[in-house]
């Protein structure tokens, strides 16, 4: 395999790796809040909410999601473009978006199918480009 | 009126310079060689200790901060399709503070996710 070929593969598996820990963090965070319920905001209400937080294992599954994306997003930046893997990312909304209605049975508005075509185009022409360009990067390989 | 778009400007911009300074300082501490859990580890050792990272982490805070104000101002509708701007602006900082070679497939790729997050995003 060309080591461009490697480089792109590596990329979009890491890329991959991200939206799998974002969407499901978010999806987990959402859920554990939602079991906690509505967060007074005054000083015994957030204790209140943060002991519930802590001892909640959602929250804690959500918490080791989200640093899961966000150590990929580190590593993977450490060689790729960052005009790259911002844009190549938002595939999670896309993502979110089958996942509610395929899983969850959600209405989708036509609306936001127009987004998420625009989305998955738009990842598809960043998909074209190679995924490291800049000196530092060649340097630090 | 003003207050808010100085707010989402400030927002944008803080992101966007806090995500370059963590791609900088990892760009710095040089990648893994193979996706192994040991140099993986090895290389979050060497991006902990990049000062580029702890320069970008305060400015995402501060982001995520003004997020937080701006949405107890203005409905979410208006919020989170503005900060779909950050691709964009994210974008012009790789191009001219990362000397990253963004050409017009890359510019047309962002441009209609931007646009796209946004339309998703107003709901």
């Amino acid at each position: 395999m060309s080591h461009e070929r490697k480089l792109r593969l590596k990329t979009l598996v890491m890329v991959f790796v991200m939206m799998v820990c974002a969407t499901t963090g978010d999806s987990l965070l959402k859920r554990g809040m939602t079991e906690i319920g509505p967060v007074s905001l005054n000083h015994t209400g957030l204790f209140q909410a943060f002991r519930l937080a802590m001892t909640s294992a959602t929250i804690w599954f959500a918490i080791l999601f989200l640093i899961g994306f966000m150590l990929s997003n580190m590593t993977v930046l450490s060689w790729a473009d960052y005009s790259y893997v911002m844009p190549a990312s938002a595939v999670g909304y896309a993502a979110v978006t089958f996942v509610g209605m395929a899983l969850l049975g959600e209405t989708v508005s036509p609306r936001r199918w127009i987004g998420v075509a625009l989305i998955c185009v738009g990842v598809f022409l960043v998909g074209q480009t190679k995924p490291s360009t800049s000196a530092v990067a060649e340097g630090a390989r | 009126m003003i207050r808010t778009a100085i707010t989402l400007a400030i927002f944008v911009l803080s992101g966007s310079a806090g995500e370059l300074a963590v791609t900088h300082g990892m760009k710095k501490a040089g990648a893994p060689q193979h996706l192994a859990i040991k140099e993986v580890i090895s290389f979050l050792g060497r991006a902990f200790s990049t000062p580029w990272f702890w320069v970008g982490v305060p400015l995402m805070a501060v982001s995520f901060y003004l997020l937080m104000v701006l949405l107890s101002w203005e409905p979410i509708s208006l919020v989170i399709p503005a900060s779909a701007l950050s691709y964009v602006v994210g974008t012009l900082g790789a191009k001219y503070i990362l000397k990253e070679d963004v050409n017009g497939v890359r510019w047309a790729g962002v441009f209609l996710v931007c646009v796209g997050v946004a339309i998703v995003a107003a709901g």
